[in-house]
């Protein structure tokens, strides 16, 4: 048996040593279109692999330097995450985004040793924006935290500045990614005076009648969510079904997307959540998206989902990774980058409006300054909200801040306390 | 009335309305097990997979249309049309019944007198195969379900109980979903008409002449495998109606599969071999879980239907080891 | 002819009995051990490790224990993956609140916790059998995910309720963290799983094991016969789960070195190990070790071909990939219900007649 076994991983040794050497940028995509998640993941992946499609076609590159991506099956599952990441990791991965939580607590440590850096783009470990203690791993634009934050913001904005006595529901996928906001939102709650109630759905969550029966007998003013998968569509239709007030219904950037408020019909209009870029394809870059790979044949995917929520934050996240390289070209003064110089690039990415406007995506997302100490750049939001007759998102906010006095403190709580778990010395940052 | 003692009926009623969409999965369980003695673990993808095809079927989506755009380069997505529920709905048996037939002829033939845990096994198997066939068939994105079930709470029912509770209490009235009311109705016609057809056709009576023993009723010359592609199509039925009804809930996707585990509960409550068993058993279930939730969840924290079905279930087991109403255990040495 | 007994005489009790009778059989296996043991080490790399050898290694200690309550015990359980969490979770709790004790002490202590964890779950099985009880197993595996997730306590009141697994040593040398060499983490594996599958081989040929089939077999008549089913069934219950809870352990300080209870030990798990050992042969300790080939490696074999090799889109890949797995299993439950195992039994037997038809 043991022999039978190593003929199979010979031969996969074979196999991996066979695949093309490459000489290129390469950036592997860790996508999920396939199992529950998969109407999330598909516009996703087709955004980000889209976004380097068009740079090579229009552009020859990054600076002339091709751009090779590697896409690889997670199917939101942990281990085939691990195998993607070791099967690519090998061929000059520049940089990871690991798209799912489990898979980002994952690979924190073992890209921090491998040496390779992450962009977990608004999920995975919120106080991995303390990039003292975590160099190799960044969380801009925004954290769960900030979101949460945000949200509440919002709601003061709305209730003319005082939570006094109101009370607000959080209705949570219960795991890790679920339970992030609830610390901040504790916090808040002291600071503005609300009242706080938790509602954890069971994954997959497509039964929440008791939740929804709760929800309607207590009233809570506003009702935030953290849901992903099955359980957005079912709390959106519930909520529909109570006839909660879908404007008091605010949903964090993950569950957000067309497939969440599709299902519900009209019910679902004017459910809000929280954005950190802009929404639909009124954007030229979109144009040229249409022009250069739609049209031309090269899409990831069928070209449907262009200008979908999560669509243009594939694109996003792509962009991001490519004005980080090009960050890291100029300042090692070479095309031919190297994760650590990729690393370098993304702390010292600079994303102002003058440049989204030249990208061709003018006033798309929040202004970036990434700093060696904090990784979780602006953590700024917008709010969106749904239209169910003409079918799209709109922002209603301009991009707000965070209640930084709030967040930061947490922040530098919980990555201490990483740090003293796994024994890291944080690094210094100069300043 | 107090409010508080309203609450508790409406809790009491939608934990009802919620045991009826289990059983409606339960009972395609129930009604292979009985059958053939096979726990169909697929049942749930079945399911999604009736589902799948319902909504492909009326969209006038092209099956296989990533996989054939992929071969031949080609960019088709649509046939164009807009097929009327009904008739969808037809198509979609039709494909069921293939796959019923399909199976038995595949699968089933070669694995009669296994052991139940091969079976069970090869059900998952099953499982599999088809939650990636339905995929590459229609597509992993989420789809809207809309055969025209009414959703929604009732209005009039919030209107009526209202009056219920005294004026100023603020009482706002009792919450019922629609969809859940016509599920219910759609239930018991389904039963209505399993027990009709199992009591009063010849394919009933050899149905349940199979169920009672295999052997003595392939020697009064009952086609074991007919029995099988009619049982296996029926429970296709099954699944379809249990698609149907939440895929209106959720939207149709990968997820509505793991509706299965929600059957469990259910099926080893009532007993496996027992349809009657399956719907009493949701019922003790929806209600049980949904006043656990609302009277016990606060207190630990909420999140506990999961679990809380299956310890239900498994207190009633230790009691009546064979489910409420199961055959009863013979045991000889 | 390749493979014959005629000539191997055996002149004592301890010879009669040895683990394995036949001389070339004996030679093979310990063949086989030298090149895992002695050469792999040597050549294995990153990828070959997390992707391949060490999860394949942990399904085998878990199929182990689930083998000797299902194929040898006879209990059909659907709760492995609540008890892998047990392990997982024990282990993280020794690891931060002793970080002096070795590692090897903390997967052995957390297989001792799920030991104790898995009785009490085990306790409706003498009164509940066959299907029923495999739902009623389902009780123990959504009660244990819910439980971890629930109490903070377990992962040391982290925000979020990951547990990450802190960087140990063995004799100095890191076999739990992202610096631990691949070569370190395999042999570590290798060596728990050897001594382990060594230990379930002679109990299942024990006076314990010998109670445990008879279990399986007829629980009434076993009774009759005088083996207590508290005993024999609690037993199996507990070793079963020591076994799984090490398994646990290993799965999450080693292979994964960070996991979330809710994803990472979830009812697929339990899927998974019941697949194991059913694809690998019910009652055989070897089967626990093909199964767990064949779940493990097939599909990362069959993505490297159809991705790397084809070029296939991903997507298109991965349905293929489960719908092959799907069918093969099915394929295999055909041709072979009793497994992998039986077909090498079989196999051997073919070779020892060959190239005669007799």
């Amino acid at each position: 048996m043991r022999l039978k076994l190593l003929v199979a991983s010979a031969a996969a040794a074979v196999v991996m040593s066979t695949a093309p050497a490459l000489a290129d940028l390469v950036f592997p995509s860790l996508s999920y279109r396939t199992g529950p998640y998969a109407p999330n993941g598909i516009p996703f992946a087709d955004g980000y692999a889209d976004y380097f499609t068009l740079i090579n076609e229009r552009d020859g590159g990054i600076e002339g330097q091709k751009i090779t991506l590697l896409e690889c099956e997670t199917g939101y599952n942990t281990e085939k995450g691990v195998e993607c990441y070791e099967s690519t990791k090998g061929q000059g991965a520049l940089l990871y985004q690991p798209l799912s939580t489990g898979i980002t607590y994952q690979l924190i440590p073992k890209a921090t040793a491998d040496g390779i850096p992450v962009h977990s783009m608004g999920y995975g470990r919120t106080s991995a924006a303390n990039g003292k203690v975590f160099p190799w791993i960044f969380n801009y634009p925004g954290t769960y935290w900030d979101a949460a934050s945000i949200i509440v913001k919002h709601i003061l904005d709305e209730e003319g500045g005082d939570l006094n006595g109101k009370k607000i529901a959080l209705v949570y996928h219960n795991s890790a990614y679920g339970k992030e906001p609830i610390r901040t939102l504790e916090e808040l709650a002291a600071k503005h005076g609300y009242e706080l109630s938790l509602y954890p759905v069971d994954h997959p969550g497509q039964e929440q009648k008791a939740t929804w029966l709760q929800i309607r007998r207590d009233q809570p003013n506003y009702v935030l969510m953290w849901g992903w998968g099955v359980m957005n569509q079912v709390a959106i239709q519930e909520a529909a079904n109570i006839r909660y007030p879908m404007d008091h219904f605010i949903g964090v950037w993950w569950s957000a997307s067309e497939n969440d408020v599709l299902p519900a019909g009209d019910g679902a209009d004017g459910y809000k959540a929280i954005a950190f870029h802009g929404v639909g394809s009124d954007f030229p870059l979109f144009d040229d998206i249409q022009k250069y790979v739609i049209d031309a044949g090269k899409a990831a995917g069928d070209g449907s989902h262009l200008g979908e929520v999560l669509y243009n934050r594939g694109v996003y996240a792509a962009m991001l990774a490519v004005e980080a390289a090009r960050t890291a070209m100029k300042l090692h003064d070479t095309t031919d980058i190297t994760p650590a110089m990729m690393r370098d690039g993304m702390e010292a990415l600079v994303l102002d409006n003058a440049r989204m406007a030249e990208l061709g995506i003018p006033d798309f997302g929040p202004e970036i300054n990434v700093t060696c100490s904090n990784h979780g750049g602006p953590g700024l939001g917008a709010i969106s909200q749904w239209d169910a007759s003409s079918k799209t998102w709109s922002l209603v906010t301009d991009f707000m801040g965070a209640d930084r006095e709030v967040v930061d403190p947490l922040i530098m709580e919980d990555s201490a306390a990483y740090a003293q778990e796994a024994g890291i010395e944080p690094v210094a940052c100069g300043s | 009335m107090n409010p508080e003692f309203l609450y508790f009926i409406e809790t009491v009623l939608n934990g009802l309305m919620a045991g009826v969409m289990y059983s409606l999965v339960a009972l395609g369980f129930a009604l292979i097990f009985k059958a053939s003695g096979i726990f169909n673990f697929a049942q749930g993808v079945m399911a999604l997979f009736a589902a799948l095809t319902l909504v492909g079927l009326q969209t006038g989506q092209v099956p296989f249309a990533h996989l054939i755009n992929a071969i031949f380069g080609t960019q088709i997505h649509h046939f164009g049309w807009e097929l009327p529920a009904i008739i969808a709905i037809v198509g979609t048996l039709g494909v069921m019944v293939a796959f019923a037939y399909l199976f038995e002829g595949l699968v089933l033939k070669h694995l009669v007198n296994q052991e139940p845990i091969i079976l069970f096994m090869a059900t998952i198997g099953l499982a599999y195969f088809l939650e990636g066939f339905g995929d590459l068939m229609w597509g992993a994105n989420i789809k809207a379900m809309d055969v025209g079930i009414p959703s929604g709470g009732s209005f009039w029912w919030e209107d009526v109980t209202r009056t219920w509770a005294p004026e100023d209490s603020g009482y706002f009235g009792m919450y019922i979903d629609k969809l859940d009311v016509v599920a219910a109705i759609v239930a018991l016609v389904l039963v209505s008409a399993l027990v009709a057809f199992s009591q009063y056709t010849k394919f009933g009576r050899a149905l349940r002449a199979v169920a009672d023993d295999h052997q003595a009723a392939l020697s009064v010359g009952i086609s074991l495998r007919t029995i099988w592609v009619v049982v296996w199509s029926i429970a296709g039925f099954v699944a379809l109606v249990a698609g149907i009804m939440w895929g209106a809930k959720s939207g149709v996707q990968f997820s509505l599969s793991l509706i299965a585990l929600k059957a469990l509960p259910v099926l080893i409550l009532g007993g496996f071999t027992s349809i009657p068993g399956a719907i009493v058993g949701g019922l003790i279930i929806g209600v049980g879980e949904k006043l656990a939730e609302l009277y016990i969840g606060p207190l630990v924290g909420g999140a506990i239907e999961n679990w809380f079905a299956y310890v239900v279930a498994l207190v009633f087991l230790l009691f009546r080891p064979q489910g409420l109403f199961g055959e009863r255990i013979i045991e000889r040495v | 002819m390749l493979y014959r007994e005629a000539g191997d005489f055996k002149t004592s009790y301890a010879a009669d009995l040895q683990t394995f009778p036949i001389k070339l059989e004996r030679y093979l296996f310990w063949a086989a051990m030298a090149v895992a043991f002695l050469v792999v080490p040597f050549f294995i790399t990153d990828y070959v490790e997390k992707s391949l050898l060490v999860p394949l290694l942990v399904w085998a200690m878990i199929a182990l224990g689930l083998n000797i309550l299902t194929g040898y015990c006879g209990q059909v359980s659907l709760g492995t993956g609540g008890f892998m969490a047990v392990g997982a979770f024990a282990c993280y709790k020794f690891m931060t609140a002793f970080p002096d004790l070795n590692i090897i002490f903390c997967i052995l202590l957390s297989g001792l916790v799920t030991a104790g964890v898995g009785v009490l779950f085990g306790l409706p099985s003498l009164r509940i059998k066959g299907f029923y009880l495999a739902v009623a197993t389902l009780a123990a595996q959504f009660f244990l995910v819910w439980f971890f997730n629930k109490f903070a306590w377990f992962y040391n009141y982290s925000a979020s309720g990951q547990i990450s697994a802190p960087e140990r040593t063995i004799f100095g040398i890191a076999v739990t963290g992202p610096n631990a060499a691949p070569w370190a983490t395999y042999l570590t594996c290798l060596t728990l799983v050897f001594v382990f599958a060594w230990v379930a081989k002679n109990l299942t040929r024990g006076r314990v094991g010998r109670s445990w089939m008879a279990m399986r077999d007829m629980d009434i008549a076993a009774e009759i016969m005088g083996v207590s089913p508290f005993r024999a069934k609690l037993s199996a219950f507990a070793v079963s789960s020591f076994y799984i809870g090490m398994g646990g352990a290993m799965f999450f300080s080693i292979y994964l070195g960070a996991a979330e209870v809710t994803e990472a030990f979830n009812i697929d798990k339990s899927f998974t190990a019941l697949f194991i050992v059913i694809i690998g042969g019910l009652g055989s300790i070897l089967g626990s070790f093909l199964g767990a080939a064949f779940i493990i490696l097939f599909p990362v074999g069959l993505k490297i071909l159809m991705v790397n090799q084809l070029g296939w889109p991903t997507d298109l890949a991965a349905h293929f990939q489960i719908m092959i797995v799907g069918g093969l299993i099915i394929f295999f439950l055909i041709v072979e219900p009793h497994g992998l195992a039986q077909l090498w039994r079989l196999a051997k037997e073919k070779l020892r007649l060959w190239p005669f038809p007799y």
